[in-house]
């Protein structure tokens, strides 16, 4: 994907080193922006994506004419109102909506990353991303907000910058990412690299997309977001435009159809490589770990305001692996909060139209503000 | 359960301003404000229905979404200098772990507890014969949260068992606030509806 008209985009100077031992210099960070910055600069919230988000949160996404990921919760008097604050959004590093990533030309080489590209880590995606807040001049955000992989990127910037932000929003996320959560990805990635298209990440100089193995991935890892209530009840058994089942493999049932759809419609948005990478600087994810196995230890040095959410139907990450944050901020006697939001919706649960999470949002936001 | 003002204003007057304080059973945060704005201490709760914490971040409140019972051993020791637990120890299924929690979690614990002692109590199941229903214990014994009611008294012999020192034990009557002592407990014990205690291991 190339980086489009409609992309504003930070070149960072400053020489990143990454986890794996590269560096990077002088490349790409593609961003968005809403609501106004005040005079105080004081007013300004980073969202964090997830896996398959980027920087377009809210209104009109000007590459897929669709609405943003998060325009439930971010816009006008919304949870995150940008009448009131000023949103920065960046796609991750690795990503594909113009952040340096495998789909970028390697100029020692003239081609395409593809494999070739460093594999990034969480803690590098936010250490890139920070480089926003001195572009604009700010010292130290109003809050850091973000659900699932954005939710432990909010852990990471913290823990990383322990001054940075007056409050810190993780949603449905996890300190450590688990064995069920690495199982999923991986079957993703192999959907993907099992593909004849994707001929070792070198699809694009061939001219052609792993499609079916992303649209697997996609499908796999939808599941995942999902409830099983939730998909009883809006799919149960019934047929696709069918009367009676049709004895063969085509879609007999509209959850098949659906899932099909929806692996459709994210190959023409994302990028296979792109998905390779990003599902790995999850899967390495582990704050814990980093601090020696005292994750209490990754805030000790903040006295942020922290608030974590969590949704009962949630098995990707379910409520116990958010209250482990909550616990060890307590343990070091840390300002948080948590709630866990009632809702059939599943991991999606905070993409969606769930009131009582959009108002539990708004009131902490708004009101820690005016503190 | 009647949430009682007179009650708030008791809590509030124990406690000494700038400490750190943990609402245990939080309800809607009521006193949480209450001590945030007259007393300026740095507040937590804890509390157990999703509606009321959603009430309490809609007030700025930090509260986190738990049960007493389980929930406490997330807090270090002595991690707070009061831990409030107000008209809940009779509601829980271990009141004992709960105390010893309270504290281990505070250097100090204010405990509030509805006086199944009161005399308008011992009358109702003396003359109907049925499980006492008043104005502060207002439901069925079927549907009653309260599972391990006590009387005054009995929290006195709790102490004791449990060898934690009462150091301030308040009456409520009437919106008439009174120490008890030894001499009077029984006395107390009979026309209060409410024991403060301000206790500590």
């Amino acid at each position: 994907m190339n980086v489009k008209e409609n992309i504003k985009t930070l070149i960072i100077k400053k020489p990143l080193k990454l986890d794996c031992g590269q560096i990077i210099n002088d490349f790409p960070l593609a961003y968005e922006t809403y609501g106004d910055l005040n005079k105080n600069k004081d007013n300004a919230i980073l969202v964090c994506h997830a896996l398959t988000g980027d920087q377009f949160v809210t209104g009109l996404n000007p590459i897929t004419k669709k609405d943003g990921w998060w325009s439930y919760a971010v816009g006008p008097n919304k949870s995150i109102d940008t009448n009131k604050y000023f949103v920065i959004c960046a796609n991750v590093i690795g990503g594909c909506m113009g952040s340096f990533g495998p789909s970028h030309i390697n100029q020692k080489t003239n081609k395409v990353y593809g494999t070739d590209f460093p594999v990034i880590t969480i803690n590098d995606i936010v250490n890139a991303q920070v480089n926003l807040l001195d572009y604009f001049g700010i010292k130290k955000l109003f809050s850091v907000v973000g659900g699932s992989m954005g939710g432990m990127q909010v852990l990471q910037f913290v823990s990383n910058f322990p001054e940075k932000t007056k409050t810190a929003v993780p949603i449905a996320c996890t300190s450590s990412h688990s064995a069920q959560n690495i199982a999923f990805n991986e079957l993703g990635r192999q959907a993907i690299t099992a593909d004849h298209n994707w001929i070792d990440g070198k699809y694009s100089s061939k001219n052609t997309v792993p499609e079916k193995g992303l649209a697997v991935a996609r499908m796999a890892a939808h599941i995942t977001y999902l409830s099983k209530k939730g998909l009883q009840e809006k799919f149960g058994r019934k047929l696709q435009e069918r009367d009676d089942l049709r004895f063969g493999f085509d879609a007999d049932f509209q959850i098949e159809s659906y899932l099909r759809y929806q692996g459709s419609v994210f190959v023409d948005r994302f990028d296979a490589n792109s998905y390779l990478y990003i599902t790995r600087a999850m899967d390495y994810f582990d704050l814990l770990k980093q601090f020696n196995g005292n994750l209490s230890n990754a805030f000790k040095n903040t006295k942020a305001k922290f608030f974590v959410i969590s949704f009962t139907s949630d098995w990707l990450y379910p409520t116990q692996e958010n209250k482990d944050i909550v616990i060890a901020l307590n343990a070091i006697g840390a300002n948080v909060g948590f709630v866990e939001i009632e809702s059939d919706k599943g991991h999606d649960s905070f993409l969606l139209d769930v009131p009582d999470f959009l108002r539990a949002l708004k009131n902490f936001l708004d009101k820690s503000y005016i503190e | 359960m009647i949430i009682m003002k007179s009650e708030y204003k008791i809590i509030s007057n124990i406690i000494k301003e700038n400490t750190r304080v943990l609402d245990v059973g939080c309800d809607d945060g009521s006193l949480m404000e209450l001590l945030k704005e007259n007393k300026n201490v740095d507040i937590r709760g804890i509390e157990i229905s999703k509606q009321k914490v959603q009430t309490c971040i809609s007030k700025g409140l930090t509260v986190i979404e738990g049960d007493a019972e389980f929930d406490l051993k997330q807090f270090p020791d002595k991690s707070f200098d009061y831990v409030v637990l107000g008209q809940t120890l009779q509601a829980f299924i271990n009141p004992e772990i709960v105390i010893e929690e309270l504290l281990r979690v505070g250097k100090k614990a204010i405990v509030t507890i509805p006086n199944f002692g009161h005399w308008k109590v011992r009358l109702n199941l003396l003359i109907q014969g049925t499980m006492p229903v008043t104005k502060t214990l207002p439901n069925e014994w079927y549907n009653t949260p309260n599972i391990h009611m006590c009387t005054i008294k009995d929290f006195f012999k709790f102490s004791k068992t449990m060898n934690f020192r009462i150091f301030k034990s308040l009456a409520l009557m009437n919106k008439n606030v009174s120490n008890i002592n030894s001499a009077n407990l029984s006395f107390k014990n009979l026309f209060c509806e409410l024991g403060i205690f301000l206790i500590e291991k």
